[in-house]
């Protein structure tokens, strides 16, 4: 036991000594969250529009006026001609144009019927659409005054209850994918480098020559960022709490628990990168584009599991990432207890002792 | 190494490429019908209908509902109330009840409008059916609206994600390799032997970041091809202009991997600086989430962002066919950038040694 | 067993796929001995010595070190050796004192023992101005004489040295042999390998390794005697060429 507190004391030693890094250990979450919460988003605001209105009538000039008043459209220019659109594109700030056709009003007094043209940019097809949506829906209101006069008979009211989030804020979604990054990050990432530096600086031989055991070495090596991570974990949670108020419904001890058992999950699959990499390069590299990207990108975090291809969706089931995040999900916002997350809780505990073992036994073979 | 520099991160591109989507489908629907009345089945038989919900099962109950969406088994449950038919005939007005899980706001607002739509479409069926002639004999206005999508008609989202994440991994690992590359020779002690030697702390420079260079330009190369040949990406605009413009962006990346290893002592130092500074160019680049949607001041922000231009640029020539006038403004402020960066570089390269 | 043997290899061989790194070696090395094993690079020196400190398996033969068995007692073997390797892997982002520390504390020294025996070797090595530096700050020969230091922190009965004075200074090298003699005159058995032939002169009985194998083993002046020349570089270069 002594030899281990030792062990755990030069651990934190190497990490307090490296200002730079413990700056980042601690700063990246915080950058992150607030950027989530403050500046990234998905929602459409101030678009900027283009119009072509080949009338130039009084309807057109109230429609313009409608849309300019929305806050999702700001409307950048007026152009003359169709080649214009084009031209418009390719400078790439504008997102759409509409196009008036000639005589509108006329034709909406005279044939009860006009119509326009929505052009949009969709190199991005996901604005396109939202843009299109909007600009619709902003007619159809124009649409509906003018027929007031009418009544229209038998309508069924839709009432959408938005539950667990009802102000529809990005940053709830965020809270559980940063946090769960920055746990990997932490965890998974920086244990594997610092296990491989060893073995790259000579140390590792040093040590494994000594009384002391291999398994000793590599729960020394990992107890400290243990710590870490759970003081990030902590930091994310009073963010999301006092700066965007995004309650933790359920229970704090339970989020404990499940963080702990993730931690320990990343922990295991930092160690196995360490035992497969030779120098502190490659166990970053495989980190990174091994870890850290699928995170990011087949957890949940930021694209929505269920929309990918099949073939992705199940690759997704291996990636202890995403039931962590749906346990986060279910504790944080839904507020439900072990009875709702079990089953992913068992799932990642399979995982954490299948990595633990893998790791284990890898170790033994390096050793040989 | 070189397979992990070149195999991983192409793997990355294809599987990401498919990830990479904010499209809404296979919405986990459920209903509660209360009213069991020919127009409820005919509401919930649109809902069928549609490509976007998978309608998974009639609850009786509505805790039994609310208790499958904590449990994440659904997404959208409608609620159909008893006498939802008869207030229809009688009153001409009915109520639906819809809960959505929100906690990915914006997927429930499209899932909202989804909703809305199929609603609206049962609406109009309705009132044709129902209205009686002499209701009709003021003609309402319409206007039509014709929705066209230029440059991606289809709205493959795949064709946005491509060239973005092409930027990704082109930058990624130009910037760890070269980053990481500097300070390994320091923490092993190489760099204070070439110190000593005859060569010019320029040359030695060049002679470190030229071959970052070249795969960087070869990663491109390769990530163009498979663009096209896997994922049916365009190329609109002129491969030349791409290159040229690439061959510019390398330079702002690498001058800034070797930026950070002057400032950094080791390896792990210098991937973690790297990551973070990374991460947030990333998530500030317009890659995922539009620019235009952030606030004023994080849009300000941007512009001192080098992956921003060079996912503009790149969506740009490769989507739109934008010629070199179009992407003008995003090429000086580069050229701008790769000589800021640079001359810092080499200027903190000759104070640290 | 012969008692005053410390280390005993038989037939100790360590083979990789087809290659044979160290093909079948057969020595003792006897207690308090300077035993230099020499050879060019390449010829097997660290493969050999990983196999006596219990770190690498051999494939086949056997060997006893303090006593015990490296297949079987690796463990026992690791409490009674100290190890100092070419690069001298001490933690450059801690201190003197605190490796020091770490490293008795691994060993399982008390306290009260690190305590004292820290005291000692600042002392004895001249730092009480450097004890509370980083080491990454510390020249290399300083380095190198602290790590040696800490290899025999613990009292080990044998240490190995693998190329301790590579990249040094001759006065540093010079001093460092110094510390070899104290340290053999206090009763610890000294396995060191090098490649400079003048260190071989110092040792009481050298053994030359060329492609695995053992090619001679007896003291400095018989090999001399018994090739004809006047110095070990010699004799290494008539059996490296041979």
């Amino acid at each position: 036991m002594k030899r281990f507190i030792g062990f755990i004391t030069k651990e934190f030693y190497h990490i307090f000594r490296d200002r730079r890094s413990l700056f980042i250990l601690f700063g990246m979450p915080i950058v992150q969250i607030l950027l989530f919460g403050f500046a990234i988003t998905n929602e459409i605001n101030n678009v900027d529009i283009a119009i072509l209105d080949h009338s130039k009538d009084a309807t057109t000039k109230e429609i313009i006026n409608k849309i300019s008043a929305s806050k999702y459209f700001s409307i950048k220019q007026l152009i003359e001609r169709e080649d214009d659109i084009e031209a418009v594109f390719k400078k790439g700030k504008v997102k759409a144009v509409l196009n008036f056709e000639k005589d509108f009003s006329k034709n909406l007094v005279k044939d009860h019927k006009a119509t326009v043209q929505i052009i949009t940019d969709a190199t991005d097809p996901n604005t396109a659409n939202t843009i299109s949506n909007y600009v619709s829906s902003i007619l159809q209101k124009y649409q509906q005054e003018q027929n007031k006069a009418i009544t229209i008979n038998y309508i069924i009211v839709p009432q959408p209850r938005m539950v667990y989030n009802p102000e529809l804020k990005s940053v709830y979604m965020f809270v559980p994918g940063v946090m769960t990054i920055i746990l990997m990050l932490v965890s998974a990432m920086m244990t594997s480098i610092s296990i491989t530096r060893e073995k790259e600086l000579g140390t590792m031989e040093i040590l494994l020559v000594s009384p002391i055991k291999p398994f000793q070495v590599i729960i020394g090596k990992v107890f400290p960022y243990i710590f870490l991570s759970i003081i990030n974990a902590i930091v994310i949670v009073l963010l999301s709490i006092f700066i965007f108020k995004m309650p933790v419904q359920g229970s704090l001890f339970l989020l404990g628990l499940e963080s702990v058992l993730f931690i320990i999950s990343a922990l295991a699959l930092g160690i196995l990168i360490s035992t497969i990499s030779a120098t502190q390069q490659t166990a970053m590299m495989i980190s990174l584009m091994g870890l850290m990207l699928p995170v990011i990108l087949l957890s949940g975090f930021i694209f929505p599991i269920s929309s990918m291809p099949l073939p992705l969706q199940i690759i997704s089931n291996a990636i202890p990432a995403k039931w962590f995040i749906i346990i986060l999900k279910g504790i944080m916002l839904k507020g439900v207890g072990l009875q709702f997350i079990w089953k992913e809780t068992l799932i990642l505990l399979g995982m954490t002792v299948f990595f633990i073992g893998l790791s284990v036994k890898k170790y033994k073979i390096r050793l040989e | 190494m070189l397979p992990i520099i070149f195999v991983l991160p192409l793997l990355q591109l294809v599987i990401l490429s498919n990830a990479a989507t904010f499209e809404v489908k296979n919405i986990k629907f459920a209903y509660i019908d209360n009213d069991r009345s020919s127009s409820s089945r005919a509401l919930i038989e649109k809902f069928e209908a549609s490509t976007y919900f998978n309608v998974l099962s009639n609850f009786p109950s509505e805790a039994l509902a609310s208790s499958a969406m904590l449990k994440g088994e659904v997404d959208v449950v409608l609620e159909i109330p008893s006498h939802f038919e008869r207030n229809l005939q009688k009153e001409k007005r009915a109520n639906l009840g819809i809960t959505i899980n929100a906690i990915d706001g914006a997927a429930a607002g499209v899932e909202n409008v989804y909703v809305t739509q199929i609603i609206q479409s049962y609406n109009k069926h309705i009132k044709t059916d129902l209205m009686q002639i002499s209701d009709a004999q003021i003609k309402p206005v319409n206007i039509d609206t014709i929705p066209l999508f230029w440059y991606n008609e289809t709205l493959n989202y795949k064709t946005y994600m491509v060239p973005g994440i092409l930027v990704l991994l082109v930058t990624m690992i130009t910037l760890f390799l070269a980053g990481m590359n500097i300070v390994r020779e320091k923490e092993i002690g190489t760099l204070e032997q070439i110190n000593v030697t005859p060569i010019k702390k320029s040359q030695f420079i060049i002679g470190k970041l030229f071959p970052f260079w070249i795969i960087g330009m070869g990663l491109l190369t390769i990530g163009l091809l498979l663009a096209r040949l896997i994922f049916d990406v365009p190329m609109v605009g002129s491969l030349l202009l791409m290159y040229g413009y690439t061959s510019i962006y390398i330079l702002v990346i690498l001058g800034m991997g070797l930026f950070i290893s002057n400032f950094t002592d080791t390896q792990q130092q210098a991937m973690f600086i790297a990551w973070f500074f990374m991460v947030i160019f990333i998530l500030m680049s317009g890659l995922f989430t539009p620019i235009e949607s952030m606030p004023e001041w994080a849009q300000i922000l941007t512009e001192f962002n080098p992956i921003k231009y060079f996912v503009e640029v790149m969506r740009m020539v490769m989507l739109k066919g934008s010629g070199l006038m179009d992407i003008l403004p995003q090429l000086i402020k580069t050229i701008v950038y790769a000589l800021i960066m640079n001359g810092l570089a080499v200027w903190s390269y000759k104070k640290t040694s | 067993m012969n008692n005053t043997n410390v280390i005993q290899a038989e037939g100790l061989t360590k083979m990789f796929g087809d290659f044979t790194a160290v093909n079948a070696i057969t020595f003792e090395v006897k207690k308090g001995e300077i035993f230099g094993f020499l050879g060019a690079n390449g010829a097997g020196k660290t493969t050999a010595i990983k196999m006596l400190i219990g770190i690498s398996n051999p494939t086949s033969g056997q060997a006893h070190v303090a006593g015990f068995d490296v297949s079987t007692q690796a463990e026992d073997i690791k409490k009674n050796i100290g190890y100092m390797s070419q690069k001298f892997a001490l933690y450059d982002d801690l201190t003197v004192k605190e490796n020091i520390t770490f490293f008795g504390g691994i060993y399982g020294l008390t306290k009260i023992k690190i305590k004292e025996k820290t005291k000692e070797l600042i002392e004895d090595l001249g730092l009480e101005e450097v004890a509370n530096q980083l080491v990454g700050s510390l020249p290399l020969g300083w380095k190198q004489k602290i790590s040696f230091s800490v290899a025999l922190l613990h009292e080990p009965k044998i240490v190995f040295l693998d190329e301790p004075t590579g990249g040094v200074d001759p006065i540093t090298r010079r001093q460092f042999w110094e510390m070899i003699y104290r340290a053999s005159h206090q009763g610890t058995t000294i396995f060191v390998t090098t490649h400079y032939m003048d260190e071989a002169e110092y040792c009481d009985r050298v053994s030359i390794m060329v492609n695995g194998k053992i090619e001679a083993l007896d003291t400095p002046k018989e090999l001399k005697k018994q090739f004809q020349v006047d110095s070990m570089n010699d004799v290494f270069l008539k059996l490296a060429r041979g």
